[in-house]
């Protein structure tokens, strides 16, 4: 039976449920953890977004019998950084969201920018966001709430 | 997203009206819906009060509720779908009301046409148009002013002074001598209270909300994955169905085989639907197993069959002869056989899709008298309508629960209620074999939205203009060949007057420039490729073709593209507003900074109006060495009357020129012998962070009449972005999305 760690919870999946069933889908059907969204299927818009081993990964493209044993898994239902902290609350003072739909999505992959490279330039956010699609098109925000949290983390 | 304009007009022509156009308090009156456990206050119109008089139980729906536990909640009549009405409407009531913008909420509200239409489309209730905030302005501003006069009344009693003598300030109540209580310490006493007969409303200089930004009230829920959006609908027993839809438009299923179905882990229900074959599980995964299982044999007679390039073919063909006559100003013919210096030229415009960032979906419950709906809906009364009649209902047994959209552009808000529809006969087709009360979450994938259909139609326009020897802009012939998007709907005998759908001519029939020879006309051909309005409608194709043919009328008069402008505009001060603002911010004149060594730079502007705002936007471009576009600025100036939230204003225009940055640089749906060409976003690309231009948005200070914004920031972006790629490389584009060879 596979076992995994879901924001710190243990997780056990039942043996019925198949191996190619997507991340996605159990954290939304099975465990609704329902913050992660679905976008587009083929890992093309990020709406999805999920740290496994605390590295970003698509979760509509990556099923259950890619993920290794006691696998370390975070939504954005468990971000709990101090980044990610940071993070949401530039989002929010900035008002970033318009739909929200894929901001989820957009937060997980700025808190891992931030994890990584304290003072982003706007090239290393393009670089780094571009895989996150948002057709409301709040970019200039995204942009100007990653340099907002890098200040306040400084 | 249908055009506001349109439905004013509606309304102005029904006799009599019911309401006004959102800008008074006509035979308007409050109701006191509920009492004890606070405050709850409803607005109705006269025959409904009647109605309540008469015996009719209060309904526990309202605008404004007040809690014992001094919560302000407001219920928003509009879908929130990103554009901002869940912080709009709310700040209308937290005016009047003089509350704690940290004590107010929003709520959405149900369907129910009766208390919740939209003013601006009379009887219906609904989103769209850019309306939501205009039509509200008055009747969310009146609510509030009703819920104060009432906690005032009760703390006049319960103080023993006059009401006159009381304050209200930053939801607090008080009163000379130190006397002082919040609104949940008196929502229940003011509940006792005679809801008064008229309000005086704020003076504007008395404003404390309006005209400042607070902040969204949904940024928290959605900046941590806590928003419901109707794909996150959970309730018990809850099934999911993914539809194997039709391979062509107007083609069904003439026979399927489940054997491979049944087989599949999960899988409940096989249910024939109008436009595929639904499976029906316990989980998304399972249903889509299900459905890659089935085996259908397609009745392919009825089918479209054609491809793009034929439709402009034929398009083509149809542009040689004259349209339906649109507007006739002088005689264009003659004046451009006169001479001058006279450009002609074709526009192709292709079918866009909306792809809203959450696939469609819609969850849906039937039970014995009832169908109960979970959807992001926006058109809350069309869709009641027609769930209604599919099931044999009454409109109101249909029951609609409102949450947040991810994204719609027009797309939710379908005339012909496809996707509502579909989960609606889903679960008809469960109650025929006894299967009721289990809630079914229909969810298209992205290529289920992306191939489904309700496009953006697909343009031609030619257009002949003229300068004459002086300079002059004498001359204008503009013919639109296109798809009407509302033909065949319930919508069309709102929008189509002499046989023109205003919604096909928008923006060019009302050029707002003084040419003295001007004629539009319209083909209207019938192709069976399901449309729809999409963010700004018809101007986002008249605003292309006009606002590129009067900057090339202004280089063949040898002026500046804003100057050339400005004169034709001599009796339209709110474009000239809007184009002036933009043209100092963005220093209009000077020079533009030079690019990399082998790049190309330039500067193009547009001014559009559309749903009674005015936008200009000046592009600044580069061309690289392979011609690739990039948009590095974009300077935009918004005259919307009264700003009632500046940055909800600013965002809107910022989104909206990155949709249309979206659409100008990638946006075509193709089809091929009737299928769809492009199916996810790889081939349906978008703009993606590293493409999104810097933004300067500047907003006209004005107290003219509030008008919306969601739309307005679309149409001038691509206009102005091909006028800066002729002004850096000379070259005019005339087909989009917008390519240099």
């Amino acid at each position: 039976m596979p076992t995994f760690f879901v924001n710190k919870n243990r997780v056990d999946i039942s043996k019925d449920v198949p191996g190619d069933t997507p991340l996605l889908w159990i954290l939304r059907d099975d465990l609704s953890l329902t913050g992660t969204k679905y976008g587009c299927g083929l890992a093309l818009c990020g709406a999805c977004t999920v740290y496994v081993e605390g590295k970003p990964v698509r979760s509509c493209q990556t099923p259950l019998s890619s993920l290794k044993q006691g696998s370390d898994i975070t939504t954005i239902e468990g971000l709990a950084t101090r980044e990610a902290k940071a993070v949401q609350s530039a989002w929010e003072k900035l008002d970033v969201p318009q739909c929200g739909y894929c901001q989820s999505g957009q937060v997980m992959s700025a808190t891992a920018l931030l994890a990584r490279n304290k003072r982003p330039t706007d090239a290393d956010i393009d670089a780094a966001m571009a895989g996150n699609i948002c057709r409301c098109a709040t970019y200039v925000r995204i942009r100007a709430a990653i340099h907002e949290a890098a200040k306040s983390l400084a | 997203m249908n055009p506001s304009r349109m439905f004013a007009h509606l309304a102005a022509d029904a006799s009599p009206p019911l309401h006004g156009n959102g800008d008074g308090l006509t035979r308007r009156t409050f109701l006191k819906v509920s009492a004890g456990a606070g405050l709850t206050l409803a607005v109705y119109s006269g025959p409904a009060a009647a109605q309540s008089a008469a015996g009719k139980p209060a309904d526990p729906n309202a605008f404004v509720r007040i809690g014992d536990d001094n919560t302000v909640t407001v219920i928003v009549k509009h879908l929130e779908m990103g554009q901002g009405t869940f912080t709009g409407l709310p700040t209308l009531v937290a005016e009047e009301l003089d509350a704690a913008w940290s004590q107010v909420r929003a709520e959405g509200a149900p369907a129910d046409a009766s208390r919740y239409n939209n003013l601006a489309w009379g009887p219906a209730q609904g989103t769209g148009g850019s309306s939501s905030l205009p039509n509200s302005f008055m009747q969310y501003r009146e609510a509030g002013a009703a819920a104060r006069a009432m906690l005032v009344a009760a703390a006049a009693k319960r103080w023993n002074v006059e009401a006159a003598s009381i304050a209200v300030k930053n939801g607090v109540v008080t009163a000379a001598g130190g006397k002082r209580a919040t609104f949940g310490e008196l929502a229940g006493a003011a509940a006792q209270e005679p809801v008064p007969a008229s309000v005086k409303l704020k003076d504007a200089a008395d404003f404390v909300y309006i005209g400042k930004s607070f902040p969204r009230t949904d940024s928290a829920a959605k900046s941590t994955g806590k928003a419901t959006f109707t794909q996150d609908v959970k309730l018990p027993g809850m099934l999911t169905a993914v539809v194997l839809h039709a391979p062509r438009f107007g083609t069904r299923a003439k026979s399927f085989d489940t054997d491979d179905v049944v087989g599949v882990a999960g899988v409940r229900y096989v249910i024939e639907v109008p436009n595929g074959i639904a499976v029906v599980a316990t989980s998304f995964w399972a249903a889509k197993k299900g459905r890659d299982a089935l085996k259908v044999v397609w009745d392919d007679t009825t089918g479209f069959k054609g491809s793009t390039s034929e439709i402009f073919d034929e398009y083509r063909r149809l542009a040689k002869t004259p349209g339906k006559p649109v507007r006739n100003d002088g005689d264009a013919a003659k004046a451009l056989a006169a001479g001058g210096k006279r450009i002609d030229a074709e526009y192709l415009f292709p079918y866009l899709a909306h792809a809203p960032m959450e696939p469609l979906n819609c969850v849906a419950k039937l039970s014995a008298d009832r169908c109960e709906i979970w959807n992001g809906e926006q058109f809350h009364t069309g869709d009641q309508m027609a769930v209604a009649a599919l099931l044999g209902l009454k409109p109101e047994q249909v029951v609609i629960h409102q949450v947040f959209a991810g994204g719609s552009f027009g797309r939710r808000a379908s005339s012909m209620s496809d996707y509502v529809l579909e989960a609606a006969a889903i679960v008809r087709g469960m109650a025929k074999s006894g299967k009721r009360d289990i809630p079914v979450k229909l969810v298209w994938t992205r290529e289920d939205d992306m191939t489904g259909g309700y496009y953006r139609p697909a343009y031609l326009h030619t257009l002949s203009a003229a300068v004459d020897a002086n300079g002059n802009a004498a001359a204008w012939q503009h013919r639109i060949v296109g798809q009407s998007i509302t033909e065949g709907t319930p919508i069309a005998a709102m929008t189509t007057k002499n046989g023109i759908d205003q919604t096909s001519v928008e923006g060019a029939s009302n050029l707002p420039y003084a040419i003295p020879n001007l004629a539009v006309d319209l083909h209207t051909p019938s192709i069976d490729v399901p449309v729809l309005w999409w963010r700004s409608v018809g101007s986002t194709h008249t605003a292309y073709s006009t606002e590129t043919m009067i900057d090339e009328l202004a280089f063949a008069a040898g002026k500046d593209p804003v100057e050339f402008r400005k004169a034709l505009l001599a009796d339209k001060p709110r474009h000239r507003g809007v184009l002036e603002l933009a043209a100092k911010e963005a220093g209009w004149g000077s020079p533009l900074a030079p690019g990399k060594a082998g790049t190309k730079r330039g500067r193009g502007v547009a001014v559009h109006e559309s749903f009674n705002t005015y936008v200009a936007e000046i592009a600044e471009v580069t061309i690289d060495a392979s011609n690739a576009i990039k948009v590095d600025r974009v300077v935009c100036a918004v005259d919307c009357g009264v700003a009632v939230n500046p940055d909800v204003i600013r965002a809107q225009m910022e989104g909206g020129i990155g949709f249309a940055l979206a659409a100008a640089l990638y946006g075509k749906i193709t089809l091929k012998d009737g299928a769809v060409e492009q199916t996810n976003f790889h081939q349906y690309q978008v703009l993606r962070i590293n493409e999104m231009p810097k933004v300067d948005v500047h907003i006209v200070a004005s107290d003219a009449k509030p008008s919306g914004v969601g739309e307005p920031g679309v149409p001038p972006l691509a206009p102005a972005v091909a006028n800066a790629i002729a002004a850096a490389t000379g070259k005019r584009l005339r087909t989009l999305p917008l390519a240099l060879a």
